[in-house]
Formats: structure tokens, C-alpha cells, sequence
């Protein structure tokens, strides 16, 4: 199982000092907290995707670019991607870009977003968020895997021998997560493609998680990729750990309280029996994520959220040496241990994907010809 | 099968067949939803009135008549926390799932300031759009004065049917007064019927309609009417 951070990128005073960062300082903790995940020994780190205040992250594939370059292991990816509002062949290109600039390190997540300002801006209309989500990545995988493309849907300009370059890395594009919340027709998008499937369930009961879940699984065999259980899943997260339980607690409170989605609403104690934040010491951390698996069936990606309500760089950079260090060691253990036969115990790497395709004869040309373009029969120059 | 099994079984066989079949009476569940915050609450009263009146007739219609109280007021917290967080939880939800799952509903808030409580209100917004959907309602309210009466009509009528519900003709209104002449089945001074009779007759159309329909289609599983991939890549 991986383990990893996702950050939504919020800008948010801190209650216990007044300090509020302006965009540029929270950028750069974001590249901070980062490159301290990969140096701890992190498996991922995701960043969300926002186009409003107070929210930082507008350019994934910036910020990713830049970390391929600093980083070594991580995995870099997104939280999520917006399917909706990007065009899909940006989408297309940036991440294949972003693809050959880590060598493969990453992978991305398809979401929707919920902000309905936002939509219009970019041209589109949060009621048609799904077919939106449908006919967007469509496109996406095609020009992904088809050379030249020929085009035409209901949300876009239509597309005429198109051709989205940089080409994957190795012919074979990232490996795609989809991520929703409420809507079952995502998980039957995921498990239509056999891509992976991630519940962000940070504000969600385990009951209805494990309902999606369930879900996306069943379809996932249905459409013929593999048994239920060979699905590929993720889970979000929340922790505040700190050696003892009761200064964890009384170190959180306060940003609890004061959270820009649930403060000022249920009590910590409500909270945390109902969604999977935890707040305490690493290993009730380590008891209650070790459980998650009973509930969903062994999966593949945990991600936590923790840097955000205003909590300051130093206290994040110290959240995840905890994490990484107290909690991560054990439950790789739970979960190795409870690994079922034939189920994959991490989501696929680049090199594992390129294996497979080569396996079935498809990894193909991983570039646009040498000087004459075997497609068009076309030089560059004579374009001019 | 031993020799003792197949005794035993064709004995069974033969009992069973002299015995005339019992059938059963068709079951209903009324879920009362009310937002009554005094104690005692007239809108309370009101609300067992108005399931009374629906369980008799339905009784008579030959029902086994369930009837589930969901008050409102133990949920006043958790409803907020529920606006905030996007998700009920705890005997809210049982309760919400209580009010999806019943063959009807009896809707009775009080009015505060021209229109439904905004605890009523608040309640209504938190549930899932469709929960409502084709679910027979029928609404009360109370309040101080006569006055207040078709804010039924104006306020609450469109809220639920807004929601799809299938709203009864008759809703009832009791004011204050109402309840000093409750015994009394007298027609008042300007000839409205009494609260009793209007009770009754709102009993009776709600009992109608839920007789009238089969036993409420129970969700088993919440997916099942996700649309396949490939409706959704070559549908509108």
C-alpha cells in the first residue's frame, strides 16, 4: 500500500496566531512540504486544482514539473485534476508533458469540483458536470493512445487530424484515478476504463465509503478487469498525531474549530467518530487506519490531508516525520499482512504498465517521427 | 431423507394444507415528522391527532398500521452539523432513512414569523432531493392565531411540492383556538369545520392514497439506478 499527502491548497489564518500567508508563502510551503514527504520517505504527494480564492493551486502540472526536478521517489500527482472545466486536450498534453519530465514518477486523479462560480468562468455549467466528466476524458485517453485524431463531441471544438505531443512516455499513458464523493456514475466511469478508483471520504462516514466502494468494484469486474478485489483503490485521510493523545488534542482544537469546511460546526469528538480524522497518538492513528481495510477490501493508495485550516509549515513538516516515521512502518505491516492472493499490492507503476502493454503488443511509438511526420507525411517546415 | 424425515414432512404437507391460508394484512408505515419545540407542543398534539385520524381509517381499509414519530427538536444540533459538514449522522440519519423508507408522510411545523420554523426548514433542505419524490404528504401547522392558516397553502404546499411530493388536497391548521373548542365537533361561528372533523378528513385522504398504493418500493440496493457506462458516453 502506498501511503502519501494530498493538499487542497487553502489559505487560511491561523487561529492561534492571526498569521495569514499570502499566496506566495503558501506556494512555497506547499514546495516545501513536498520535498520534506519525498525526503521522509512518502509514497505520493498530490496537489488539488483551484481557480478561486482562497485557494492557491491553479497550475498542477507547474508545480508538479518543478518537483519532478527536486524530488526523488515521490510519486507526484493530482487532487484532482479538473475534468470538467480543463480542456481535455490541455489535459492531454500537460500530463504527458509532466509524464516525460518525471520519467513516469507520477499519475493523476480525474474530479469534477463542486464550486459552481467556477464552471462559467471556463465556459461550462456545473449541471452538466458528468457528461462533462464523461466526454472530456474520452478525448483524454484517445489522443493518449491514438496518434491522429479525428473529433467531434457536444462540449468542444471539434478536432480534425490532431495529433497531442509531447506522445506518452514509452507509448503508454499515466496510469488515471477518478475521485468522487457522492456520485456512483464516476465509479462506473473508473471501472468502465479499469482505472483506479479514490474515495475522498475526509468529510464522509465509512458506511457510505464503503457502499461506493463496493460499487466501483463489482462494475470494475463487470466490465472484465480483473476480479472485485483487483480493483484499484484509494482512500483519503485525516490525522493530528502528537506522542501523547491529549496534547494532540488540545493542539488541534483550535484549528479544528475555526476550519473553513466543517469549524463552527460539529465537535471535534462528533467528528472524529464519524469521519476517519483522528486525532490523538500515532498508534491510535495506526489502529484506526489498520481497520480501513476490513471495510473496504485491501486497497492501494491512503492519502492524508495535513497541511491545511492554518496549520503552520513547521507543525506540517512535523506531522508527516511522524507519519512517516511512527505511522506508515506499521500500517505497511497491517496491510502487507493482509495482502490477498493476485491483488495488487500498490497501484501499477509506469514501468509496471509499460511491461503489461508490451506483454499485449501495444506499447507503441512513443514520439512524432524524426523530421518527417509519419502520420501526415508532413515536415515541420513545410507547415510554415 | 430418513423414513422419520419423510413422516414428519408429508404430516407437516397435510397440516398445512387443512389449515385455510391466513393472509396477511397488508402493512403500511407512516413516519411523523414534526417541529414542535414545547413540551407539551401543540404541534405534537396536532401531529398524533393527524397520524390517529390515518391510522384508523387505514385500520379500517384492513392495514397493519406502523407509525414512526421523528421530532425534530432532539435533532436541532445535528441538523446544523449536517448543513455544515454535507452529511447526517448518528439517529438523524436512522431518522432520515426512517422518513425515505415509510409509505407516507405526516409533515406538521409551527409558524414562526409567516412561514414554516426554520428548524422545519432546515430539516427539509438537508435531505437528499429525491427522498420525497412520489412520497404521500399530508401537512399541518399550527400558530396563534386563524389568521396565520394559509400559510400552508402559500408557504408549505410548494415546498413540498417542489419536492415531488404527492401533497394531500386537505392540510390542517390549528390555532390557538382550535384547541379550546377541540372537543367540540360543532362547527365554529363563521361554519369552518371543526378541528376534529378537518383532522379526520385529512386522515382519510392520506389513508386513501397510501391504501391505495402498493407497500413503498424499499431501496435495497442505493446504485441501482446508476446508468451504465456506456448510456452515459453515448446518451444526452
Amino acid at each position: 500500500m502506498q501511503f502519501g499527502i494530498f493538499s487542497v491548497s487553502d489559505v487560511t489564518t491561523d487561529p492561534t496566531t492571526g498569521h495569514t500567508p499570502d499566496d506566495t508563502e503558501r506556494v512555497r510551503a506547499m514546495l516545501t512540504i513536498a520535498k520534506h514527504a519525498d525526503e521522509a520517505g512518502l509514497d505520493v504527494f498530490a496537489t488539488g486544482e483551484h481557480h478561486n480564492p482562497p485557494f492557491v493551486a491553479s497550475s498542477p502540472t507547474t508545480m508538479l514539473g518543478y518537483l519532478a526536478g527536486v524530488t526523488k521517489d515521490i510519486t507526484l500527482s493530482t487532487a484532482t485534476t479538473l475534468i470538467t472545466t480543463n480542456d481535455p486536450v490541455r489535459i492531454a498534453e500537460e500530463y504527458a508533458m509532466l509524464q516525460v519530465i518525471s520519467d513516469g514518477r507520477m499519475d493523476l486523479m480525474m474530479g469534477r469540483g463542486n464550486t459552481g462560480p467556477v464552471y462559467p468562468w471556463f465556459g461550462q455549467d456545473i449541471r452538466q458536470g458528468i457528461p462533462l466528466a464523461i466526454e472530456n476524458y474520452a478525448l483524454v485517453r484517445r489522443l493518449w493512445t491514438e496518434d491522429v485524431v479525428d473529433w467531434e463531441g457536444k462540449f468542444r471544438t471539434p478536432l480534425q487530424g490532431f495529433t497531442a505531443t509531447p506522445r506518452p512516455l514509452d507509448g503508454v499513458p499515466p496510469f488515471v484515478w477518478h475521485g468522487s464523493i457522492r456520485s456512483p456514475e464516476i465509479a462506473e466511469q473508473a471501472a468502465y476504463y479499469g482505472d483506479g478508483f479514490l474515495h475522498n471520504n475526509i468529510f464522509w462516514p465509512m458506511s457510505h465509503t464503503k457502499q461506493m466502494v463496493q460499487f466501483y468494484r463489482q462494475r470494475f469486474e463487470h466490465y472484465g478487469h480483473g476480479r472485485a478485489d483487483q480493483a484499484i483503490v484509494g482512500l483519503g485521510g485525516q490525522v493530528f498525531m502528537r506522542k501523547n493523545s491529549q496534547d494532540a488534542i488540545a493542539e488541534f482544537r483550535p484549528y479544528f474549530d475555526n476550519a473553513p469546511v466543517y469549524g463552527h460546526g460539529p465537535t471535534m469528538e462528533d467528528f472524529t467518530r464519524d469521519t476517519p480524522l483522528t486525532v490523538g497518538s500515532p498508534q491510535e492513528v495506526v489502529d484506526r487506519y489498520g481497520s480501513f481495510i476490513d471495510e473496504v477490501g485491501y486497497y492501494q493508495r491512503q492519502m492524508f490531508l495535513m497541511d491545511h485550516a492554518g496549520l503552520p509549515l513547521k507543525t506540517v513538516l512535523e506531522q508527516i516525520d511522524i507519519l512517516a516515521s511512527d505511522v506508515v512502518p506499521e500500517l505497511r505491516k497491517i496491510a502487507d499482512a493482509k495482502l490477498p492472493q493476485d491483488v495488487p499490492a500498490n497501484p501499477p507503476t509506469h514501468a509496471e504498465r509499460v511491461a503489461a502493454a508490451r506483454a499485449k503488443g501495444e506499447a507503441g511509438a512513443t514520439h512524432v517521427g524524426d523530421g518527417g511526420d509519419e502520420y501526415t507525411g508532413t515536415l515541420a517546415e513545410e507547415a510554415l | 431423507m430418513t423414513d422419520r424425515e419423510m413422516t414428519d414432512r408429508a404430516m407437516t404437507d397435510r397440516t398445512a394444507s387443512l389449515v385455510p391460508p391466513v393472509e396477511d394484512r397488508p402493512r403500511r408505515t407512516i413516519a411523523v415528522v414534526h417541529a414542535g419545540l414545547g413540551q407539551p407542543s401543540s404541534t405534537r398534539l396536532l401531529a398524533d391527532r393527524l397520524a390517529d385520524a390515518t391510522v384508523r381509517e387505514l385500520e379500517a381499509l384492513g392495514h397493519e398500521v406502523t407509525v414512526e414519530v421523528v421530532e425534530l427538536r432532539d435533532h436541532g444540533h445535528a441538523i446544523i452539523d449536517a448543513m455544515l459538514t454535507g452529511f447526517p449522522t448518528g439517529a438523524l440519519a436512522d431518522d432520515i432513512e426512517t422518513i425515505t423508507r415509510a409509505d407516507g408522510v405526516i409533515a406538521v411545523t409551527p409558524l414562526f414569523t409567516t412561514t414554516y420554523s426554520g428548524l422545519f426548514k432546515s430539516f427539509v433542505d438537508i435531505l437528499d432531493k429525491e427522498v420525497l419524490t412520489g412520497m404521500p404528504v399530508l401537512l399541518g401547522a399550527t400558530g396563534g392565531t386563524p389568521r396565520h392558516s394559509l400559510a400552508l397553502e402559500y408557504s408549505m404546499r410548494p415546498l413540498f411540492t417542489y419536492l415531488r411530493a404527492d401533497v394531500v388536497t386537505t392540510s390542517v391548521f390549528a390555532a390557538t383556538d382550535d384547541w379550546a373548542q377541540a372537543g367540540d365537533r360543532a362547527r365554529h361561528d363563521d361554519g369552518a369545520s371543526s378541528l376534529p372533523e378537518r383532522i379526520e378528513r385529512a386522515g382519510r385522504s392520506l389513508a386513501a392514497i397510501v391504501s391505495a398504493r402498493g407497500e413503498h418500493a424499499k431501496p435495497d440496493d442505493p446504485f441501482s439506478t446508476t446508468p451504465s457506462f456506456l448510456d452515459m458516453l453515448g446518451g444526452d
